[in-house]
């Protein structure tokens, strides 16, 4: 085992490669990494061996849902194999991270379609880039009644949204998008005028 | 190095895990970048919308240093979201400011002409014919400015149809004579005259979008103008098709 390194006088080449590896990973930096790295060690048999086990059984079989692009273990993911769902909804989201966050609320029965971003001037990320041709193609192959677009509040999910309408247009489906407005618990005084705005906008019956 | 301004947020990106890098377009300062502290997190993040106007200080220890802003959000201008052509016209807005403005070069009246009309956007009141007038500016303040005051053949101040392509001076009908198929018609939007109709708005955009490619074209290394300016204009002659 060769030593040296950056980590400490004497560490290993393969420890202090596996320590720059972590710290690449969001949350961690060299010293979080390290300590990390320490714990894995410390506890290899009940840790660390079953994690590398898992992240390359992982590494070998995650692949994107060649229906909605959610991430899963094969070619069709759990929601969309699974026939309890209802097919008539199709729920837009921007990433797996969005959609993970409707399924922990368990709010949402019907299907999903993950775009992979938003529509960006910053980034020239044009619609060519996005799953939206898919998108249109599902609601014209599945009998959709309702596309719900779950975009982000912000000037790139909501840019993306519009486009997204426009383009189903055409279709004649019903498109719908999540309200804008008072969080649970949020208190008006601590919101922004651009909330307050929304939720004013938004008003309904009581 | 410290300085204090006010301006519209053109765009933001995230810097590191926590931090952003953010652009404003002030009235002393111009085009500016700067990281802003915390700009990623939940509580700061919603505030940092391109077309928000927002109050910065800026300090770096040397004045070529990125340097570091801290925002106070001054209105949010959220309407906007909502409204899918005031929206395209925002992404346009912040679109050609960022790439035909260099950095920290200060534009005064191109800022003065900026606000209101990002304002005018968030009301929804008729904005597309102020649009145009600030893309006039907008050749104007980078060095190209179009001449529509006089015939650039017979000096006259009447029955101006036409645009020169490579002057980009007015033309009037009859000084066009033979040439007149060469050059660009002039609108009379253009000229501060009369209603602008939908057909009148997208050639306005034609004639300018001309002259901006030609002057940006070395900037943009042979790319065509924002993808988002030509959002605007497909859904300004979506709208006007009714």
């Amino acid at each position: 085992m060769a030593a040296g390194g950056a980590h400490g006088g004497d560490t290993p080449r393969e420890i202090e490669a596996l320590i720059d590896l972590m710290a690449r990973l969001p949350g961690l930096g060299p010293r979080s990494a390290r300590r990390a790295v320490l714990v894995l060690l410390k506890r290899r048999g009940a840790l660390m061996a079953p994690l590398a086990q898992a992240m390359a059984q992982v590494a070998v079989s995650a692949r994107d849902c060649r229906i909605c692009g959610n991430i899963g273990t094969s070619d069709i993911c759990a929601i969309c194999a699974d026939d309890r769902r209802a097919t008539g909804e199709i729920c837009v989201v921007e990433d797996v991270a969005d959609l993970w966050a409707l399924e922990r609320a368990g709010v949402f029965r019907g299907r999903y379609h993950v775009l992979g971003g938003t529509l960006s001037a910053l980034d020239a990320v044009g619609p060519e880039e996005l799953r939206i041709p898919d998108l249109i193609e599902r609601v014209a192959t599945e009998a959709t009644r309702e596309v719900i677009l779950a975009l982000n509040a912000t000037v790139d999910g909501q840019t993306t949204a519009h486009y997204i309408a426009d383009a189903l247009a055409a279709t004649g489906v019903s498109v719908t998008s999540l309200a804008q407005g008072v969080p649970i618990g949020g208190e008006l005084d601590y919101l922004d005028d651009g909330t307050l705005g929304a939720a004013l906008r938004a008003r309904k019956s009581f | 190095m410290e300085w204090r301004d006010e301006g519209a947020l053109l765009s933001v990106r995230p810097h590191g895990e926590s931090a952003a890098i953010i652009e404003v377009f002030t009235g002393e300062h111009g085009r500016h970048a700067g990281v802003v502290r915390g700009g990623a997190s939940r509580r700061i993040a919603p505030l940092l919308q391109p077309g928000a106007q927002v109050q910065v200080t800026w300090r770096a220890r040397l004045d070529d240093h990125l340097g570091i802003f801290t925002v106070e959000p001054l209105h949010a201008r959220a309407a906007l979201l909502s409204d899918p052509l005031a929206l395209a016209g925002l992404n346009a807005i912040c679109a050609m400011l960022r790439m035909a403005l260099p950095e920290r070069e200060p534009h005064p009246m191109l800022h003065a002409a900026t606000i209101p009309l990002l304002d005018a956007l968030e009301a929804g009141t008729d904005w597309p014919p102020a649009y145009l007038r600030w893309e006039l500016l907008l050749l104007e303040e980078i060095g190209f400015g179009l001449d529509l005051a006089t015939c650039a053949v017979t000096g006259s101040r009447d029955d101006l149809i036409y645009v020169s392509p490579k002057s980009g001076r007015a033309v009037s009908r009859q000084g066009a004579g033979d040439w007149a198929s060469r050059l660009l018609p002039l609108p009379p939007v253009l000229l501060g005259q009369g209603p602008a109709s939908a057909g009148d708005i997208a050639q306005a955009l034609a004639l300018t979008g001309h002259f901006l490619n030609r002057e940006l074209g070395p900037l943009l290394n042979g790319r065509p103008l924002p993808e988002a300016r030509t959002r605007l204009i497909d859904r300004l002659a979506r709208r006007a098709q009714g």
